[in-house]
């Protein structure tokens, strides 16, 4: 697995993808105009649109839905595990269904995951369920402010 | 903060959320398969924009298919006063995709400030992770990388069945 698997994105691909990670409009004909922005045709942009998301550069193209504003919560959280633990704490972790992502990170907070409920208001009792089935403490770090730019990619 | 939405706003989240047509008008495929006008379907596109249960419309990059497979997680001790303006600094560097500010859990975990910086290797995260340190400047008291080792739990996030 030594080949790094870049997908080859020309100046114009790299412009789309740098130009629409955000601000596609909402309008009857919004590739036309996103096009225009872009100085591109219209039938360019999607047919370089549907490239990306082919071949993988793109995961998704389209509305970016927001779950903590529709009522759901969302928090980031690390545990501090000793090493003799770790596989076995993991596991009691990901049993949880509102645990949707876990990383193993080379700190002393070693284990980062991300619960998710559909009422916000659960979300501190998910947590004292995930510290009473592990043993350890769990440390909430929600989110008090997003700054959001997207990756750019040079030109 | 919740905004409230109705079962007309739900459909058209279960009609977008796989992501738009690639076609010259995909907001009337949305509202053909919701059963409204494409003018409704816009308005209340805008109305989920504006409050925020829409973050984005647009592209999602896929940060390992594009070579950037190198990520770090830099964590900074700053002010709290000078939090948010260091945060947007941050977040508009080309190579962070997002930063956020969290709570600290002192005395063990002194950060306040998150930002995702993406590289093609471990080096070039490190040298992302000096440019930050670099900006935030003497407002730094300190900061650290944490890299992923392994991926324990990986699901998709289910907003509507």
């Amino acid at each position: 697995m030594n080949r790094t698997s870049s997908i080859d994105l020309d100046v114009t691909d790299r412009a789309i993808v740098n130009a629409l990670q955000g601000g596609f409009p909402i309008t009857e004909t919004p590739y036309a105009d996103a096009a225009q922005a872009l100085g591109l045709e219209e039938d360019d942009l999607i047919a370089r649109l549907q490239r990306l998301l082919d071949g993988g550069a793109l995961s998704r193209f389209g509305p970016m839905y927001n779950a903590d504003r529709m009522g759901g919560g969302n928090v980031l959280a690390a545990m501090k595990v000793a090493a003799g633990d770790f596989d076995a704490v993991a596991d009691t972790v990901n049993a949880f269904p509102e645990v949707a992502h876990n990383y193993a990170r080379d700190h002393a907070f070693n284990m980062w995951f991300v619960v998710s409920t559909d009422e916000a208001q659960r979300i501190p009792a998910v947590i004292a369920e995930i510290e009473a089935a592990t043993g350890y403490p769990v440390h909430a770090m929600p989110k008090e402010e997003e700054f959001f730019v997207g990756l750019r990619f040079e030109l | 903060m919740t905004l409230e939405l109705d079962n007309i706003d739900l459909a058209i989240i279960r009609a977008t959320q796989a992501g738009l047509a690639l076609t010259p008008r995909p907001y009337d495929q949305v509202a053909e398969q919701v059963g409204l006008s494409t003018a409704d379907v816009m308005a209340r596109l805008e109305r989920m924009l504006a409050a925020g249960a829409i973050r984005r419309i647009g592209a999602v990059p896929n940060h390992y298919a594009l070579g950037f497979t190198a990520n770090g997680m830099t964590v900074w001790d700053v002010p709290d006063e000078r939090a948010s303006e260091l945060g947007r600094q941050v977040g508009a560097l080309d190579f962070v995709s997002h930063a956020y500010l969290r709570p600290r859990h002192r005395p063990d975990w002194p950060y306040n400030l998150f930002a995702m910086a993406h590289g093609r290797d471990k080096a070039e995260v490190e040298e992302k992770a000096r440019i930050i340190r670099e900006l935030l400047g003497d407002a730094c008291r300190n900061g650290e990388v944490l890299y992923s080792t392994r991926i324990l739990k990986k699901t998709g996030l289910r907003l509507v069945a």
